[in-house]
């Protein structure tokens, strides 16, 4: 498979690079943080995500979808990425589609993804407790009770944990903190009695939601998956959205990225354009050539998941803690290099810097995926 | 099953049958390789055998026309016989400036006489070329080269001096650049041509390095004739020529870090430092530089892959060649690093058996001349800045 983009991913990105410039610049997601807005994002903006097919893109086709791959989602992450446009596609389009189509039933199958494809019902997966990204470490109590179980605990950094109408949360039905057995992934109505949401106002001005679960019963039934087997079906899941959060933070990087650049041939000091002083020319040249190998890697892990799933997890680690240090040294040489300007609220360049603070936790950063690469070649 | 699985299959077939064991190891240093030419010994019986039946199918250059010696390989099929070799860790049966440099520029401006008579050379390793660039005080202004081309009839008359000429001392031929307008502006005077290393008032010195060895020479020209019809391209357009090969050769030595990789780092490491119970390296601030260095260098193998595909579907930057040689070769120096520092003393030693030679350091310096070589990491870094983003000159 050829590295780059064919023509129809071409022609998907043109189409959603139009609608989210039209219809979501930077000053959307400005807008939604000033006014305090309580969904966080627009409805009427994922209703036409929904209507372009974007809603349903990794939805297989008899259930509505376009079935389309990972590296269409990238696509349309990565666009995403240029303009921070806040969107339930990440939590339900990617994650949730992914964990249903993955590992759900013919029933949960149909009873979910239609309305993900036709953008009626949103989603959220609820995976870590703790301060860092570390799936293993669920502790979530799930204890056989009835016809089905009893959920007890807490989850932090539910991305549009408040906004969804369905959850997938990560619990633990056997095992302790640390194994792999024991973990299962289960199907919860946001409504469901126990359930508690408390959203949470992020530095990015994206949506996410700290949920407690008190004695919250789900039917047997609503369990994604096997039980005690849920690992295999969250590492390929969570891959996925390493994928995509990795393909929104080479956007990130990139736009950041041009703007600076413009910046260097406009803005003058001591009489001359500031993008004639080879310290920064040799900055702005280093970090160009970061994006663009961390772009190829990116493009690579997401080929490898569409082609090769169970062998993608190294190419993953590799994109995802690529992208995280990429976005980290964009956002950073962005502010630097505006200036006191970079500094100011009025600037879009800070917007960039929160969002790449959060998508590098997001799934893990890239010291997580560095471990991980270390633990996969044993040393 | 389509055309393309059946080369894979066929190719991956013929691999097996013909590729001697020995050849499937690493290489452990940039002289354990043929390089040809008319001096040419082969270090051992099946480098003989591989490089002649890679020969034989053209394959030494799979991707030139049959006509000139190649495989005549379309792009599909060059890259199912590189992902065959890579995946049994076949060696490249010939090493050459010839395939890597002045082919590709041969084919491009060169005239059909002197492709007739130089490309099939190359394919068949007969001749073995050095590179003619560098002269003593021009380094990275490589545009402002003195050595002088008179003109005498059908002849030019060669006076000069050349430095950092690899291989100079065991070269058949030399693709040089020469300054034939000495009025013109600096990069409109200068013509590319070859000639023969064995040609009257032609002299090589090598150069000691500090890695110990002198891969590298002076060269010297006193009135050396040369007929006008061995110019390459247009008179005094020489630098499109030039500035052609360089991409290239920075392809090339950005690839340099690959060619040479022999056990994997976290293997390397953990017989010198040891690992816990769990089996991680007992060093972690090693372990953590190891990781790192393994992502950046995933990350530039595909974006090695990634440019190959982009120029195919004409999407690339012709200065693009830069960025990678400036990542890659700072690389290739990190790699090194971090290998000296996993062996630890035993790393130091610098003539026994044992080391074979000193073969680790010395391969560790050697990689500090990558980021300087075929143009520093400054003057990529100026490229990539001024030609890709356009950002206004100094």
């Amino acid at each position: 498979m050829p590295l780059v983009l064919t023509e129809e991913q071409s022609m998907l990105r043109d189409s959603a690079r139009g609608l989210i410039s039209d219809k979501a610049p930077v000053s959307h997601l400005r807008g939604l943080r000033d006014s305090k807005d309580a969904t966080g994002f627009s409805r009427d903006l994922w209703k036409a995500f929904a209507e372009m097919g974007f809603s349903g893109l990794l939805v297989p086709e008899n259930f509505g979808g376009s079935g389309l791959g990972c590296v269409e989602a990238g696509v349309v992450m990565e666009e995403i990425g240029r303009t921070l446009m806040p969107s339930p596609f990440l939590s339900t389009a990617v994650l949730a589609v992914s964990a249903l189509s993955r590992g759900g039933s013919e029933a949960q199958k149909s009873a979910h993804l239609p309305g993900i494809a036709d953008g009626s019902l949103l989603a959220a997966l609820a995976i870590d407790e703790g301060a860092k990204h570390r799936p293993l470490q669920t502790k979530l109590q799930a204890v056989r009770s009835g016809n089905g179980f009893k959920l007890n605990g807490a989850k932090a950094l539910v991305v549009d944990g408040h906004t969804a109408d369905l959850l997938i949360v990560a619990g633990r039905t056997g095992g302790a903190a640390g194994e792999r057995s024991g973990l299962t992934l289960f199907l919860v109505d946001l409504k469901a009695n126990g359930v508690a949401i408390e959203r949470t106002v992020m530095v990015d001005a994206h949506n996410a939601a700290r949920i407690e679960f008190a004695n919250v019963e789900v039917d047997a039934d609503h369990v994604l998956g096997e039980v005690d087997q849920g690992a295999a079906l969250l590492d390929g899941v969570l891959n996925i959205g390493r994928g995509a959060v990795a393909s929104e933070m080479v956007g990130l990087s990139e736009e950041v990225f041009s703007r600076t650049v413009s910046y260097l041939k406009e803005r003058k000091q001591f009489g001359k354009l500031i993008g004639e002083f080879q310290a920064l020319q040799h900055r702005a040249a280093q970090l160009y050539i970061d994006i663009e190998i961390t772009r190829a890697a990116v493009l690579k892990a997401l080929q490898t998941l569409d082609g090769d799933f169970d062998r993608a997890s190294a190419a993953v680690a590799v994109a995802k803690a690529r992208a995280g240090t990429t976005a980290t040294l964009a956002v950073q040489e962005g502010v630097q290099m505006h200036g006191g300007m970079g500094m100011t609220d009025q600037f879009d360049i800070g917007f960039f810097m929160k969002r790449a603070r959060v998508c590098q936790e997001l799934f893990g950063d890239s010291n997580y995926h560095a471990d991980q690469l270390a633990r996969m070649k044993s040393y | 099953m389509s055309d393309l699985e059946t080369f894979r299959r066929e190719t991956r077939a013929w691999l097996e049958a013909n590729c001697p064991p020995e050849m499937r190891r690493p290489m452990t240093s940039e002289n354990d390789t043929y390089w040809g030419g008319r001096n040419a010994k082969f270090s051992s019986e099946p480098q003989r055998v591989w490089f002649e039946r890679m020969r034989d199918k053209g394959w030494t250059v799979p991707d030139w026309p049959k006509e000139y010696g190649g495989g005549g390989l379309d792009r599909a099929e060059h890259k199912v016989l590189r992902e065959e070799m890579a995946a049994m860790g076949a060696r490249s049966p010939l090493s050459s400036f010839g395939i890597w440099m002045l082919g590709p520029a041969l084919l491009k401006y060169g005239n059909e006489a002197q492709k007739k008579e130089h490309l099939p050379k190359i394919a068949a390793g007969l001749i073995r070329w050095c590179q003619g660039y560098s002269e003593p005080n021009a380094g990275s202004d490589l545009a402002s080269l003195q050595t002088r081309a008179e003109s005498d009839g059908d002849d030019y008359i060669i006076t000069g001096q050349k430095i950092w000429t690899s291989y100079a001392n065991y070269a058949d031929w030399i693709f040089c650049l020469v300054r034939t307008d000495p009025t013109a502006k600096k990069h409109d005077g200068i013509s590319f041509i070859l000639f023969d290393m064995a040609s009257k008032g032609v002299s090589t010195k090598p150069i000691l390095l500090i890695s110990g060895y002198s891969p590298f020479c002076e060269t010297f020209f006193d009135n050396v004739r040369v007929p006008k019809s061995h110019v390459v391209g247009t008179v005094n357009r020489g630098w499109d020529v030039a500035k052609y090969l360089l991409q290239h050769e920075r392809a090339m030595i950005s690839g340099m870090g690959e060619r040479g990789v022999g056990r994997p780092l976290g293997q390397v490491a953990a017989d010198s430092v040891g690992t816990d119970e769990q089996g991680r390296l007992e060093d972690a601030m090693l372990r953590s530089q190891i990781s790192t260095f393994e992502i950046d260098e995933a990350a530039l193998g595909a974006a090695a892959e990634r440019a190959v595909d982009l120029a195919k579907a004409g999407q690339s930057h012709p200065a693009f060649s830069s960025a990678m040689k400036y990542y890659g070769t700072e690389l290739n120096k990190r790699r090194h690093e971090i290998l000296m520092s996993a062996g630890g003393i035993d790393a130091l030693e610098w003539e026994s058996e044992r080391s074979r030679g000193g073969a680790r350091p010395r391969a560790w310096l050697r990689t500090k001349a990558n980021s300087i070589e075929g143009g520093t990491s400054e003057v990529m870094l100026g490229i990539v800045a001024k030609r890709i983003l356009d950002l206004p000159g100094a």
